[in-house]
């Protein structure tokens, strides 16, 4: 539905109401059109969103609101739910329930039957309840409560028409003031139920057993087995498939590169502006691309498709009692789990956690874990580290299991040390609802998840790389005494690199590749070779040498192996921090927590090494 | 004629949410939790009266997940001590 600078005859405000996990989100992007993040996740949906679509000369304005269960103000959304409702209360109230357990939705439906008088119901999920051999008589329903009600499934755009029909109906609808009967919580879910025997028929009703789904996923056994497979798979995927993109992206930067210099040359600017601008800023935005779109664009995908199908909360369940000995909740685990695709991301997820302080550890512990950007160069220092070993073998991929160990056993002792410290408090409550297991949408999911990655990547390259670009070419092509200030920089920072078991220049690489992680080994290479840019490409075997010309030993691979798992987190990383916690103090926080940890390892490993030679 | 009253004359064992097993039903008696998770666990239905069967445990034990009024919740052995039930 386009929207177009139209005068519309009529305008109505839809607010759209419902439990967690009843497809509300789904019906709102049935009804806008809009791409909303749905996820088989209670939580999902943590502020208000809003969307509009016409139809027959009439602008609807759709707002949905984050699942509550009641409106019994228990929690902030509840809270800002029953706000929005009361304040809202002319416009059209759209309760969304499940028909598969439609007595879970409705008392929220009672609830707002008496604020909210031009309300219907939406009985959603109808094809998964007949299914499972569950009935609901809408029209016994709709005399029940007294509005109207419509059944149907959003998913399949089912029943999306009729209940445009009905919220224009119910817009046109004179007010009356109703009388609302005081009810305790109890009474209200009596007359619930009371309502749900009359319109609900069950044929084969017969004892919830554990779907098998859950005796793999959360049995005793299985659980932990599953979930490290199911892990290691997605590495596997993401690692090989985005070997071959990458690639291709990157020469095709470079062909680019080569076309723009061309261009900025008939325009007859100075070398050194053209240089600048092709070397400087494009290189650096070009490596950032290519090495980290592909392995986004595939392992969000992948990781999105889980959580569709309702695994994710069941890696909550199965995690809680580990996090919360380290002062987190089970919800950190998964933000862990977005971590590894980018810390961003990560941190912007535990928005779902809903305690304040397990919020703030779960966001400055993130970048411990390391992400998709930092994932190539791992693997380049591993394969540097077996260049001359010919029984390679299993070995690389089993240091590399060993580093993301090492990874995620810190960033759960970080979350325990900031837990007694500057995070002190008792663990929150915790009420996790396990929703039923659904089949994903896969063609949505991946259009929608390429295209939103895509788009990140993109925008984030250009606001941080390009900048980034210029700092750099600044510091390699801007002389002073005749040598580069790249090069004094890394000469005044070598005594501190060599106490760390590394030298100046990689010291230096660390600091400059700040705004990304992707671009610090190819200004290792720079700066080595004295270069005035990036280089052109990069992987492990031209790396290789550049390196062990410049002196590099297997401590100087491991060391930088250490600080590239355990350092500051990235720009992006630190401005998401500051936006989502709202304080310098904590960003501060959460760049010298993985910085020091990662200093001191170093010093330490090297301090170890040397004794040994 | 001073009565003295003893905390409690009959030792009634208050059964909690907690000890039931996967598989075990139950009906909830009251909630004993703070305010906020009380009223938390209302809103989801932990009502006098309601049906709750334990459906299944954490691998490591804790949480543990239980059915109620069509909802599979789950809920730490420290919050699930919060809710007093009869069998």
């Amino acid at each position: 539905m386009r929207k177009s600078r139209k005068i519309y005859e009529k305008e109505v405000k839809i607010t759209l109401a419902g439990a967690p996990n009843v497809g509300k989100s789904t019906v709102f992007n049935a009804l806008t059109g809009m791409r909303q993040r749905t996820g088989n996740w209670t939580g999902k949906t943590v502020e208000t969103a809003k969307g509009t679509f016409a139809k027959g000369g009439t602008k609807f304005t759709v707002t949905d609101l984050p699942g509550v269960y009641s409106l019994s103000a228990s929690s902030a959304e509840e809270v800002a739910a029953k706000k929005y409702v009361e304040e809202n209360r002319d416009d059209v109230t759209v309760i969304v329930c499940d028909a598969s357990s439609l007595e879970r939705s409705l008392t929220l439906a009672l609830q707002i039957e008496k604020i909210a008088p031009r309300c219907a119901v939406f009985v959603n999920l109808c094809d998964e309840a007949k299914r499972s051999g569950i009935e609901v008589d809408t029209d016994e329903l709709s005399r029940s409560l007294g509005v109207p009600v419509v059944a149907g499934a959003a998913r399949h755009r089912r029943g999306i028409e009729e209940l445009v029909e009905v919220c224009a109906e119910l817009a046109e609808k004179g007010v009356s003031e109703r009388e609302s009967v005081a009810e305790t919580p109890r009474e209200l879910i009596a007359r619930c139920d009371e309502i749900c025997r009359r319109a609900v028929t069950i044929k084969n009703a017969e004892r919830p057993r554990v779907p098998l789904a859950d005796r793999i996923f959360t049995g005793r056994f299985t659980a932990f087995p599953v979930m490290a497979v199911l892990l290691a798979l997605i590495f596997w995927i993401t690692l090989r498939g985005a070997n071959y993109p990458s690639e291709w992206l990157m020469s095709f930067f470079r062909t680019a590169e080569r076309g723009l210099a061309a261009l900025l040359d008939t325009l007859a600017l100075p070398a050194a502006v053209i240089s600048f601008v092709t070397e400087g800023v494009f290189r650096t935005s070009a490596w950032i691309v290519s090495v980290m779109l592909p392995p986004m664009a595939i392992f969000f995908p992948l990781f999105t498709l889980l959580e569709d199908f309702g695994y994710l909360p069941r890696v909550a369940f199965n995690l809680d009692r580990v996090c919360r000995s380290c002062g987190g909740c089970g919800k950190q685990a998964l933000c862990m789990c977005e971590g590894l695709g980018c810390n961003a991301v990560g941190v912007t997820g535990c928005r779902i956690i809903a305690s304040k302080r397990e919020r703030l550890i779960a966001a400055l512990t993130n970048s411990f874990i390391p992400c998709n950007g930092r994932f190539p160069a791992l693997i380049a220092l591993i394969s540097i580290l077996f260049l001359n070993d010919p029984s390679r073998g299993v070995f690389p991929a089993l240091i590399l299991t060993l580093a993301v160990a090492l990874s995620v056993a810190s960033s759960f002792a970080s979350s325990f040390i900031l837990s007694k410290t500057v995070f002190k408090g008792m663990p929150s409550s915790f009420a996790l609802e396990l929703p039923p297991y659904r089949r994903p949408k896969f063609g949505e999911v991946i259009v929608r998840s390429i295209f939103d990655r895509t788009v990140f990547v993109l925008g984030r390259a250009l606001a941080v790389a390009a900048p980034a670009g210029a700092v750099i070419w600044l510091a390699a092509n801007v002389e002073i005494g005749g040598v580069s200030c790249l090069v004094h920089a890394s000469s005044f920072l070598d005594p501190v690199g060599k106490l760390l078991g590394l030298d100046g220049a990689i010291v230096l690489a660390f600091i400059l590749g700040l705004p990304a992680n992707e671009i610090i080994l190819p200004l290792i290479v720079m700066i080595y070779l004295s270069g005035g840019a990036l280089p052109e490409t990069g992987n492990a075997a031209s790396v290789a040498n550049v390196f062990f010309d410049a002196g590099w030993t297997s401590t100087t691979v491991i060391c930088t192996m250490i600080l590239y798992l355990f350092h500051s987190p990235c720009s992006t990383t630190l401005l998401t921090i500051k936006k989502e916690t709202g304080s310098v103090k904590y960003t501060l926080l959460a760049a010298l927590l993985p910085t020091s940890f990662g200093v001191v390892l170093c010093a330490a490993v090297n301090a170890v090494c040397q004794l040994f030679n | 004629m001073s009565k003295k009253r003893k905390k409690s004359r009959v030792k009634e064992k208050t059964v909690t949410l907690d000890i039931l097993k996967p598989g075990d039903e139950a009906t909830v008696d009251r909630l004993t939790s703070k305010c906020k998770m009380k009223d938390r666990l209302t809103s989801l239905g932990f009502c006098r009266g309601e049906k709750i069967v334990c459906v299944m445990l954490s691998p490591l034990g804790d949480p543990a997940a239980y059915l109620i009024r069509g909802t599979l919740i789950a809920l730490r052995r420290s919050d699930a001590r919060g809710v007093a039930v009869r069998f």
